[in-house]
């Protein structure tokens, strides 16, 4: 009995010591590998957050999918928003290799227990918002993203390689409508620049809160599940941003805004984080809006998610009893695959 | 356990590589203006390099109403069927619908360009040097009178069920017109509907499969499908009315009559509801008025609405460049 406590105990310390040693050399933690238990719930948190991210961004773009100005934007459009739950798709898919389920996330989602990126409780005013999002707000994504492809969690790492080549071309082609715009008419070109004065400040908070207001940042690079801070990712996205600005022909709404040649980067006024608070807390433009929407879909399919149910297990008693069961798993497999928006557009 | 992302090598349309690192910089290539950008990066005309030139034996103008009326039933069935976007069931079924909804649009893309090459005259006037390509000015400068789909196209969705029902009916019935349309002559027509008839099988197969897991699914699944196939029925005699423009360019060898394909759909709409173990509707067919229908432009209220929502940016900037 005592042999065996001590064993264990032997065996927890030798597992911790594996854990930190893959973490050192930056080799990837795969499902089946142990790892902490407050690694496991961290991962799970970030990764739901990030899903959920996907699934309620395809509201803000949505709303404009029926106005599209033309059949080829609006082509280019519903493919971005399908990319999207994709997207939500995967990562989901990444979450249930550390024992979540679509399901449980979702219903936290709608019982407003777990969070998704703010940005996103921002109203889209213009069909010209979708190429801000897609050049500011997926521009800042990415930012966000590309270091998680290295993440230390080994799924979510890979989710993050293709979501990313996604977003990146998301990313261009919303900065091409823009483009586009501002060789069109003078209400385009303004409409432009109302668009980009809206969404600047929200993308700029995309980063998160200043680190010395980010309680979880330490330990999250501790464990290599964030590789960068919020302010050194922030700043990167505006020393990127503003000559994109200039190549397109708009400004950005602050003053504060220029080079600093002994920092080799743009200084920039402090954005509001009061706003910022309020948002996150709850009180944005469209918070409830997005999830009554989000729960609203999930509750008007709950019948048709039990109807596929059903159908599986009635299909399957029937199999049972004639023991032919060959034709009777793929009865109700909805098609999921997945055209691109990059492949719709070859 | 060593898994760093790799270098993805992709290639651009001369067949270049394009390396993608790891996306360290968002921002790099944002400013080339290659092939790889989503559509190209300007409008092309869908019919580029395609011989348009109207066969003979046919009515240049009876072409393109026919090209416009199989056009707008795509279109106005793609919008319906996006408005699903972000409120289907499941993702699963989001990114379906958005699939079938993609399919519909760039059916209808081809056939407006189509009906447009036929007969310049369709097309609306916008001011002079507007850069408003054809497809876009039939798409957003029609009239709902002037839209020739027919009413199943464009009734408001339902439930989930409705939606199944709905593209059950509808690409049963436009897949035995395509299946024909295949050999016409007009090799345009004849290459879409060679397309489409990819598309359109697996529309089929999609609903089919729903339509058969909620009749068999639970009691509440099976009550809402026969609800749906209820409401919707009296909108499928008008699917095998023959106008007479169709009734002209079938003589042609051009298009296809309907009324030909009744049996044929409706032997294969059959085959699914007794596979499901449901009885088809009995319900008679939508009047029209005055005997006009949505191929004669006479719709029920919802087009109108719809039309004002779909149309509403593109009126705005009627020199936009989009």
């Amino acid at each position: 009995m005592t042999t065996q406590i001590n064993e264990n105990q032997f065996d927890a310390t030798e597992l911790e010591a594996q854990f930190a040693a893959t973490i050192k050399a930056k080799d990837r933690i795969e499902p089946r590998d142990w790892m902490p238990e407050k690694y496991r719930k961290t991962l799970v948190r970030q990764v739901a957050q990030h899903a959920h991210s996907e699934i309620i961004g395809m509201q803000p773009e949505g709303n404009w999918i029926s106005r599209a100005p033309s059949l080829r934007r609006k082509a280019i459009l519903l493919a971005k928003v399908q990319d999207e739950a994709g997207h939500g798709l995967y990562l989901y898919s990444a979450a249930e290799t550390l024992g979540a389920t679509r399901n449980e996330l979702t219903e936290k989602l709608i019982a407003g227990k777990q969070k998704y990126s703010s940005i996103f409780n921002y109203p889209t005013l213009a069909y010209t918002d979708v190429g801000t999002i897609g050049w500011l707000v997926d521009g800042a994504a990415i930012c966000n993203q590309v270091p998680l492809c290295r993440t230390s969690f080994g799924p979510y790492g890979r989710a993050m390689i293709r979501v990313c080549k996604e977003e990146s071309f998301h990313q261009r082609q919303g900065y091409e409508l823009l483009m586009t715009m501002m060789r069109g008419t003078e209400e385009q070109r303004a409409s432009v620049q109302e668009s980009v004065n809206r969404f600047w400040w929200p993308s700029l908070m995309m980063f998160g809160p200043p680190d010395d207001d980010s309680p979880n940042t330490e330990q999250s690079m501790e464990w290599g599940i964030k590789t960068h801070t919020n302010d050194e990712l922030r700043q990167k996205f505006v020393d990127m941003s503003v000559p994109q600005a200039e190549a397109l022909g708009v400004t950005f709404p602050d003053d504060g805004l220029k080079w600093n040649e002994e920092r080799g980067h743009y200084d920039f006024s402090t954005p509001d984080w009061d706003e910022f608070w309020a948002v996150v807390k709850g009180n944005g433009p469209c918070n409830e809006q997005r999830v009554a929407h989000r729960k609203r879909a999930w509750d008007e399919g709950a019948w048709v998610r039990e109807a596929a149910l059903a159908f599986a297990e009635n299909t399957a008693a029937d199999a049972a009893d004639t023991d032919t069961a060959a034709d009777t798993d793929t009865a109700n497999t909805a098609d999921t695959t997945n055209t691109t928006a990059e492949e719709t557009a070859k | 356990m060593t898994n760093e992302p790799s270098i993805h090598v992709d290639h651009d349309e001369a067949g270049a590589n394009i390396e993608h690192g790891d996306h360290e910089n968002a921002y790099s290539g944002l400013l080339v203006n290659d092939a790889h950008w989503a559509f190209g990066t300007d409008f092309e005309d869908p019919l580029a390099g395609v011989d348009t030139t109207v066969p003979s034996g046919v009515d240049p103008k009876d072409l393109a109403a026919y090209c416009l009326m199989l056009g707008d039933d795509a279109l106005v069935f793609s919008q319906r069927i996006s408005e699903w976007c972000s409120s289907a069931p499941d993702l699963e079924e989001d990114i379906a619908l958005a699939n079938i909804a993609l399919d519909l649009l760039g059916q209808s893309r081809l056939l407006l360009a189509r009906s447009a090459a036929a007969d310049p005259s369709l097309v609306p006037q916008l001011p002079e040097g507007s850069p408003v390509p054809d497809e876009d000015r039939l798409a957003f400068f029609r009239e709902d009178l002037a839209f020739r789909n027919v009413r199943l196209a464009e009734v408001p969705n339902g439930d989930f069920a409705e939606a199944v029902a709905k593209i059950l009916i509808y690409s049963t019935w436009r897949l035995a017109i395509f299946e024909r349309l295949q050999s016409s002559r007009d090799s345009v027509l004849s290459a879409i509907a060679v397309k489409g008839v990819k598309e359109m099988s697996y529309h089929r197969d999609f609903a089919g499969r729903w339509v058969l897991t909620l009749a068999r699914g639970t009691e509440e699944s099976k009550t809402r499908l026969l609800t749906a196939l209820e409401g919707l029925w009296p909108l499928w005699g008008e699917l095998f009315e023959t106008h007479p423009v169709e009734a002209s360019v079938a003589a042609a060898g051009i298009g296809v009559d309907p009324a030909e394909v009744a049996d044929e759909a409706g032997v294969i709409l059959d085959q699914v509801f007794a596979a499901a173990g449901i009885e088809r509707p009995e319900r008679g067919a939508l009047a029209g008025v005055r005997g006009e229908r949505g191929r004669d432009g006479l719709h029920t209220e919802a087009l109108s609405k719809m039309l004002a929502d779909m149309q509403v940016v593109a009126r705005q900037y009627p020199e936009g460049q989009w």
